[in-house]
């Protein structure tokens, strides 16, 4: 059993098409008790059995923590991904037997802050639907900055607005409505933490422009789930278990060492927790690393490496697991 | 420099120029050569966005060195509790994008980051280095009586008396280092004063 992964068995209470892109699904739990308690940011991961193969997808937890009757996820359809959302799309309905793992925070609330600033593009809103709920419930003093593409996009645009009148503000990419980041940035009582969920480029904007604003790297909180990307075929030792693998052009290194049989931890299977890190015992070629939790010098120096997102190319990769 | 010794005790460092819109310096005497030092490395135009609260002390040196810097603003006052009105409601006032940084006596980096703290900056984000005595802030954990200057080992509670062992135990929110009772089982036991906290 992999650490903090304990699992849940549930059943598909509810799935409800939320507009052209996104689906919600509702969880319960099949014994009728309550799911444990989660905190605003929290996420799961769903094992989806499709086919021969097992699916290891983590989503961002949306409902309010104060109800653990049912968690509810919702997941955007990418047409060209690896596969689990087409999955969720086209397989999951209401009445199916699903597992999950226990909920993991890697993106929460700092509860000292003064004020918190959120800001979401796209699907990137989920987290905040569970944190402004957490923080609405104890008066917490929240302001919400959501860039999406279209209206109609827009994922509970409009029902944060019904929640939160003005302490949500809306961008429309398609009306060029743009945040003004940087008096946004600055005009913030001090105290203000800052949450940034969505596309890598807006991640990377938002903290870029927060760091030369003078906002402390403690005060300025992310969540980068990157999906693993496809890659070339590499051949992988695991010099503890004995075997060797073939890591396939649509699957991870995690994921491989998973089908063989091999058990490594892990909790957010995107690069960021730090969980699945391994050491390389000898390598004979390059790493792909696509990981935010390794440092450059680590990236470098070639004896680690995050199997959940990175890959390898070269003549031996040798892997202690 | 303080030495590491338990996981509360603070930990110094020094002062570098950080990226931020404002720059709030709090210092006591010889906190302004940290001062003078940052300068040294600052980017240009960096300190007419500074403020800068300096406590001279007794000898009454620096003041010169750090109008030299151009501050935005410049103020002096007399002791830690009469620049207390102007800190608090410099940082009531502020938004992000300013940054802290702390230089002296370790009893006036407490103090500023106690107050800090309670206008919601986090410890880690603020600058601190130690420059000038060692004295300590102490509350004795019996009366809860705060101490000021303590620089002897065992030293004496100014309100209840009882003769404190001063520990590296060190309270953030209080702004002080613990001060237990060193002969309470018995106490015609006066153990030997030195003076280590110069």
């Amino acid at each position: 059993m992999s650490t903090g992964t304990t699992k849940l068995d549930v059943v598909v209470s509810d799935v409800v098409p939320v507009n052209e892109l996104v689906t919600r699904f509702h969880f319960r739990r099949r014994d009728g008790q309550l799911l444990p308690t989660f905190s605003g940011g929290a996420h799961v991961v769903v094992e989806m059995r499709d086919g021969e193969r097992t699916r290891l997808n983590p989503y961002s937890l949306m409902g309010s923590p104060l109800d653990t009757r049912e968690y509810t996820i919702s997941v955007r359809r990418d047409d060209v991904g690896r596969g689990g959302s087409l999955f969720m799309h086209r397989h999951v309905r209401p009445g199916i037997e699903m597992v999950i793992s226990y909920p993991v925070n890697l993106f929460s609330l700092d509860l000292r802050a003064r004020k918190h600033l959120m800001l979401a593009g796209g699907i990137g809103i989920t987290p905040f639907m569970a944190q402004t709920a957490q923080l609405a419930a104890d008066g917490g003093n929240f302001e919400l900055h959501y860039t999406c593409r279209t209206a109609s996009l827009g994922t509970y645009a409009d029902l944060l607005r019904e929640r939160y009148d003005r302490r949500v503000r809306l961008y429309h990419d398609d009306r060029d409505e743009r945040i003004e980041l940087d008096r946004l940035l600055s005009s913030q009582p001090l105290g203000t933490h800052l949450y940034v969920c969505g596309p890598s480029g807006m991640i990377g904007w938002v903290r870029d422009r927060a760091a030369a604003l003078g906002w402390p790297t403690e005060t300025v909180h992310f969540e980068h789930f990157a999906a693993p990307q496809p890659g070339a075929p590499f051949d992988v030792t695991l010099a503890v278990s004995g075997k060797t693998i073939r890591v396939g052009e649509q699957q991870s290194l995690l994921e491989a060492i998973e089908a063989a049989g091999v058990d490594p931890p892990y909790l957010c299977r995107g690069g960021v927790c730090g969980q699945c890190e391994t050491n390389v015992i000898a390598h004979d070629g390059n790493f792909i690393h696509n990981d935010h939790w390794l440092s450059e010098e680590e990236h470098r120096c070639g004896k680690k490496i995050m199997p959940c997102v990175s890959r390898f190319e070269g003549r031996s990769l040798v892997l202690e697991r | 420099m303080a030495a590491k010794s338990i996981i509360s005790r603070p930990v110094y460092g020094t002062l570098s120029p950080q990226p931020g819109k404002h720059h709030l310096f709090v210092a006591d005497a010889e906190g302004a050569l940290a001062i003078t030092d940052l300068a040294a490395k600052a980017p240009d135009g960096f300190f007419a966005d500074a403020h800068i609260i300096f406590i001279p002390g007794n000898e009454g040196q620096h003041v010169a060195a750090l109008e030299a810097l151009k501050p935005a603003q410049l103020y002096q006052g007399p002791s830690f509790a009469s620049a207390l009105p102007r800190l608090k409601q410099t940082l009531a006032n502020a938004h992000m994008g300013l940054r802290l940084y702390l230089a002296g006596t370790e009893g006036l980096i407490g103090q500023a980051m106690q107050v800090a703290l309670e206008a919601g900056i986090d410890h880690t984000s603020i600058q601190t280095e130690h420059r000038g005595s060692l004295a300590r802030r102490v509350q004795c954990v019996h009366c809860k009586g705060i101490t000021e200057n303590v620089t002897t080992q065992p030293a004496t509670c100014s309100h209840c008396g009882l003769l404190l062992l001063v520990r590296d135990h060190y309270s953030r929110r209080l702004a002080a280092f613990q001060g237990v009772c060193i002969n309470a089982e018995d106490r015609s036991e006066i153990p030997p004063t030195e003076e280590i906290f110069r």
